[in-house]
């Protein structure tokens, strides 16, 4: 009787990988040992980790001795940013459209925002003045944080630009890009190289919740987060979560290996939705061109309707998407990157993020096209009598 | 019926919420988010959220949050710290109701396909000759119609009041037979986007500059002053400067532009009367204005005094009914400017209207 469900939310978590939930099984059950150990049923293990870390350094063109494996990528971003701080002085720099895992660490650390592009991506030249600024102003920068590709509107970040302001206005300052919704769309290869420290996080690549990991390259010490018992060279204290060891590594090296064919299969199917709620709606528009951006990414702005009410309607029908980031209550706060993009309020209160994946099929998208239309068309539709159908877009002013 | 509760996570509205289900209709809660800043009071905190969640999961129905955060800034917020630059004393709580619950929120519902919207407030509406009634909740203490005043008869046919019939005892036997989380949970007191550590004179403080008050006698000599005359109420006796000793003396006068406040004895508050603006009515201004004398209420726990009303400023009626003259039939106690006036009929039982106090009669 109910719909079935049409999962256009991979921004936000990605369905695991059916080979990663069957490669962390033994090490729920049978295998559950302690790979810091010094048995050889925990030596056994320790080796399954140090596989894992073999597998994981290649996917990112890196050196496993690189890798440290971390709870989750909010973790990793701020391992990344408050380690570097503590560890060198200075303050942080990143651009307002970060995650928040980013743009409140930095905050916390006394940093300094830099404005974006109307794609989301940061103004090099606002940056290198930032980092000029504050190296005139006695100060020195620690880390400058750049995410790969935003969480919200897709768009994909030039790190090797990045990189070369930050060496040129602050030389000694570490690059660490939040590349956590990279993973399927680009080959961490081809960004691994521009920048000192990396994040990732499982579960946005068909892992599971609740493990990540930082790529800190050789050099770039980090004053750990965490106190204990020195896991991860020193690096992060705490006993392994080996179950979700296994299964990221799994899923991130099927996502390297399938990564090409999918993206043609997805940017094809998430082209068919976009072009086709653009036909049958007027006064939408694409937030992001698509060549700025990743092809999972689906996201539109709405002239006229509410994000709130259209999200109840796309529920109501099974459909799950989203439109900026959900705070700690539940509830839809209007998005910072939008704001910090420009786009006007007309369009942003309208915001509508649909993200693709491996598992999204041609019956998903054609769904997932009549429910946006048919709610869009419902949400405008003039209701006599009513005075909230003609003030909806300025109800709030 | 499809019913949308507004489920603040206390335990009015999650009885409510049960109730709804409890009679078959397909219910949805819906937490409003309505304060972004510090809270330790009111029902915008996480963890009353999530006692909303809980209750509606634990009643099988499903639980949305939604952002109202700017329009309550808007239209609460901002016009309440302005109101206290004005020298006027507004009741957040009336407005938000205004603003929010029976605008916002059930305007969305209209648009999402709700036939309802549902609170946890104690009232009532019942038919009669003349229409929907808004009733007084049946436990005359925890009565909540002089709060929602503001709903009329459009809005009155969309509104359900579940617990309106029950005593808070009962309100809460329900909970605890059901298992709810919020059986026990204290009633909220006070105004949401005020903390109970700081108060209002630190919400206040951190958004108009107060001004020193001279206070004067009724000769106008001065007599001592106020740290910030934004802060002072008509009729307040406490924390005016003076010595103690001798007579009571209140409030009589605030004027705001010189930063004057003037104290008196009691029986200068006295008036004959108010001008009340911005009038809503329950029917119309026709039906309240038939009854020779009905009861009118200026606080939310106040006890109605008898009055008789007339339609529009003098003797011309004004044909929107949006400002009446109220005549007290025993003098009372003068109204601070900005509180609700709230027009009943002479059983006490039914709202006929309410309006925004004004300026005294003499």
């Amino acid at each position: 009787m109910a719909d079935p469900l049409v999962y256009l939310d991979h921004a936000a978590t990605t369905p695991m990988r059916p080979e990663a939930v069957e490669a962390m099984l033994p090490f729920l059950s049978e295998r559950f040992a302690n790979p810091s150990g010094s048995h050889r049923f925990a030596r056994s293990v320790r080796q399954v980790v140090d596989e894992c870390r073999d597998v994981v350094a290649d996917a990112l063109g890196c050196t496993p001795g690189e890798i440290v494996f971390t709870g989750c990528g909010t973790e990793s971003d701020n391992a990344a940013i408050a380690g570097t701080q503590q560890r060198q002085g200075g303050i942080g720099v990143c651009p307002a459209v970060e995650h928040h895992a980013v743009l409140h660490a930095t905050l916390h650390g006394g940093g300094r925002i830099v404005a974006v592009d109307n794609a989301a991506r940061v103004d090099l030249v606002a940056l290198a003045a930032t980092l000029d600024n504050i190296a005139a102003a006695g100060g020195t920068v620690s880390i400058v944080s750049v995410m790969a590709v935003n969480n919200e509107v897709g768009s994909i970040t030039s790190l090797p630009d990045v990189a070369a302001v930050v060496r040129r206005h602050a030389p000694t300052a570490r690059v660490l890009t939040d590349a956590v919704q990279a993973p399927c769309w680009i080959d961490l290869r081809t960004l691994t190289p521009h920048v000192d420290l990396l994040a990732l996080s499982a579960h946005k690549f068909g892992g599971p919740k609740g493990v990540g990991l930082l790529m800190a390259r050789q050099g770039t010490v980090l004053e750990p987060l965490l106190q204990g018992g020195g896991q991860e060279r020193d690096r992060r204290s705490g006993t392994h979560n080996v179950a979700g060891i296994v299964a990221m590594t799994e899923a991130l090296r099927l996502t390297d290996m399938e990564r090409v064919a999918d993206n043609l299969r997805i940017e094809t199917l998430r082209n068919h939705l976009v072009d086709s709620v653009l036909a049958e709606l007027d006064d939408v528009i694409e937030t992001v061109a698509r060549d700025a951006k990743v092809v999972g990414s689906a996201h539109i702005c709405i002239a006229g309707i509410e994000s709130e009410s259209l999200l109840f309607l796309l529920d109501e029908a099974n459909v799950c998407a989203s439109a900026a980031s959900a705070c700690a209550s539940g509830a839809m706060e209007p998005s910072h990157v939008l704001a910090a993009m420009g786009v006007d309020r007309r369009h942003s209160l309208g915001a509508l993020r649909m993200t693709l994946g491996s598992t999204t099929t041609e019956d998903d998208i054609d769904r997932a096209i009549d429910v946006v239309v048919g709610a869009v068309q419902r949400l405008r539709a003039p209701r006599p009598g009513h005075a909230a159908a003609t003030t909806q877009s300025g109800a709030s002013t | 019926m499809k019913v949308m509760i507004a489920m603040s996570g206390g335990v009015d509205s999650s009885v409510a919420a049960a109730l709804l289900v409890e009679q078959g209709h397909e219910v949805v809660g819906v937490t409003m988010r309505l304060w972004g800043g510090e809270s330790d009071t009111g029902c915008c905190s996480v963890s009353d959220v999530d006692d909303a969640r809980r209750v509606a999961q634990q009643l099988g129905i499903d639980h949305l949050v939604f952002n109202f955060t700017e329009d309550f800034n808007t239209h609460v917020v901002d016009p309440y710290v302005q109101a206290h630059a004005d020298g006027i004393t507004p009741n957040p709580c009336i407005e938000c109701n205004r603003h929010v619950k029976f605008a916002r929120l059930s305007e969305r519902a209209t648009l999402l396909g709700f036939d309802a919207v549902a609170t946890g407030h104690h009232a009532r509406t019942t038919r009669s000759e003349r229409g929907i009634e808004l009733e007084r909740g049946a436990d005359r203490d925890k009565d909540q119609s002089y709060v929602v005043h503001m709903i009329d008869q459009e809005e009155l046919r969309r509104t359900l009041f579940p617990v309106g019939s029950m005593t808070k005892p009962e309100v809460r036997a329900h909970a605890a037979r059901l298992g709810l989380r919020t059986a026990t949970k204290p009633d909220s007191q006070d105004v949401c986007f005020i903390t109970s550590t700081g108060g209002r004179t630190t919400f206040l403080g951190h958004r108009i500059p107060f001004r020193e008050g001279r206070v004067v006698d009724g000769t106008g000599s001065t007599v001592g002053t106020v740290p910030a005359v934004e802060m002072i109420t008509l009729g307040q006796r406490r924390g005016i400067g003076l010595p103690g000793g001798g007579p009571k003396q209140f409030v009589v006068d605030i004027d705001v532009t010189t930063a004057t406040v003037t104290v008196g004895a009691e029986s200068e508050l006295f008036v004959a009367g108010h001008v009340v603006h911005a009038m809503t009515w329950v029917h119309d201004a026709a039906t309240a204005a038939a009854f020779p004398t009905v009861l009118v209420q200026c606080s939310a726990h106040g006890t109605p005094q008898p009055a008789t009303i007339t339609i529009g400023p003098g003797a011309d009626a004004d044909t929107e009914g949006r400002t009446v003259l109220v005549r007290w039939t025993d003098p009372q106690r003068r109204i601070a400017p900005g509180q609700s006036v709230v027009i009943y009929d002479p059983s006490d039982r039914f709202v006929l209207g309410g309006g925004i106090a004004g300026a005294p009669l003499s």
